[in-house]
């Protein structure tokens, strides 16, 4: 369930990149494929139609394989994205202005090390995750699902991270550091 | 240029932002700040992650035949490639730019008075965008606060009596805060607002005057 060390998903992606590699991208498709439905259908949609915005999502995630950076996002992270962003699509609710996409720092060679680091550090934010109470990890899942209005997240003083354990605190430290070692 | 900014996204609001939740008009404002701030983007970049861990827990089976489907999708799609780095920018970072179609020249500006002026940006219900233009020394029009007000200063600078806001600073004010900010002296000050209150500002224009150009 959670982001266990099994798989290297960035490896897949990268054979996706560079090589079209169908065989990876049928791995990635059995594993993250699901998870997008679910995280629609948790959002709110229908169950046919968060399939077929699964199946969307994932043929973005071919479609758009150059852009990803190992250094800057884990395959779980982008994919999160893209749902994310297919789902404002879908609502609707509002279009949505995507910060200049600058580089962030002078261009360097890419680094496998602060590529793994990042995936550790992301793997080590999906264990708090998973070892949190119960109830604050619901409060974290319904802000990500789009359950709490902005409304009810501004009644809630300081919520969610203000309820939210040190260990996960702790952990979106580390991964911001991460991104700032990244920057060069 | 990003060392000089002091104002940065609350936790709340970046998770929020990250999670896609907000209304158009502070997407705008985020979007805008986060392009001049790599304090932010980091920490975006973790929220983020955050929410693909979120994504990791939430399992579902899909029908048969899913893989077949989306490999027929994509046989139709062209790969997107890298996007060129964009030139140097000038006041109005890519996301505003966009909804302006240029820089500060390309604004449909509406005087309010005192040398006062605004433009108020289309984004979808929910909250409303709009860039502020006060010439050095005015005090910044305020309206008072219902709901949460985001300012993003781009230009110049302005004060109150607690703190100063320059290029990049993001103030976020709710409904408590009663202040009378003042552009500085020097470089007239632009600013990009949104708030998710009704706006009391360009309704009755004489008696809005007053409590607006109050100093
Ligand atoms: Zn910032």
């Amino acid at each position: 369930m959670t982001a266990e060390a099994g798989e290297d998903w960035t490896a897949h992606l990268l054979a996706v990149r560079d090589r079209q590699d169908r065989v990876a991208f049928a791995a990635l498709f059995q594993h993250f494929a699901p998870r997008v439905k679910g995280f629609l259908v948790k959002s709110g949609t229908s169950p046919a139609l968060a399939e077929e915005c699964a199946q969307d999502v994932m043929a973005t995630l071919w479609q758009k394989a150059q852009l990803f950076d190992p250094e800057r996002a884990s395959v779980a992270t982008w994919v999160f994205t893209i749902a994310r962003n297919r789902r404002i699509d879908m609502a609707r609710r509002a279009a949505r202005p995507e910060p200049e996409d600058l580089p962030w720092g002078p261009e360097a060679e890419p680094d496998q090390h602060a590529a793994l680091e990042l995936a550790q550090e992301t793997a080590l934010l999906g264990d708090a995750l998973a070892r949190l109470p119960q109830a604050q990890r619901a409060l974290i899942e319904k802000a990500f699902y789009g359950d709490l209005s902005h409304s009810e997240i501004s009644e809630q003083t300081g919520l969610p991270m203000g309820t939210v354990k040190s260990r996960i605190r702790l952990a979106l430290d580390k991964l911001r550091q991460s991104f700032e070692g990244a920057r060069g | 240029m990003t060392t000089t900014i002091r104002h940065h996204i609350s936790d709340r609001l970046l998770m929020a932002y990250a999670a896609g939740t907000l209304p158009e008009a502070f997407n705008l404002v985020l979007a805008t700040h986060l392009s001049l701030c790599d304090d932010c983007r980091a920490r975006l970049g973790a929220y983020e992650a955050l929410g693909g861990q979120v994504l990791e827990r939430s399992d579902m089976a899909m029908a048969e035949g899913g893989l077949a489907a989306c490999m027929a999708r994509i046989e139709g799609l062209a790969p997107v490639a890298r996007p060129q780095p964009r030139p140097a920018r000038g006041v109005f970072p890519a996301p505003l730019a966009e909804y302006v179609g240029g820089g500060p020249d390309k604004v449909k500006w509406r005087p309010l008075g005192m040398g006062v002026r605004q433009a108020i940006l289309p984004t979808s219900r929910g909250a409303t965008a709009r860039l502020l233009y006060i010439p050095a020394g005015q005090a910044v029009p305020d309206h008072g606060h219902r709901g949460t007000e985001l300012t993003l200063v781009l230009q110049g600078a302005f004060a109150d009596s607690t703190d100063r806001f320059g290029r990049g600073d993001l103030e976020i004010a709710d409904e408590d805060l009663e202040h009378t900010p003042i552009a500085e002296a020097g470089e007239d000050c632009i600013c990009l607002a949104a708030t998710d209150a009704p706006l009391r500002f360009n309704a009755l224009i004489p008696r809005l005057l007053q409590p607006v150009f109050r100093i």
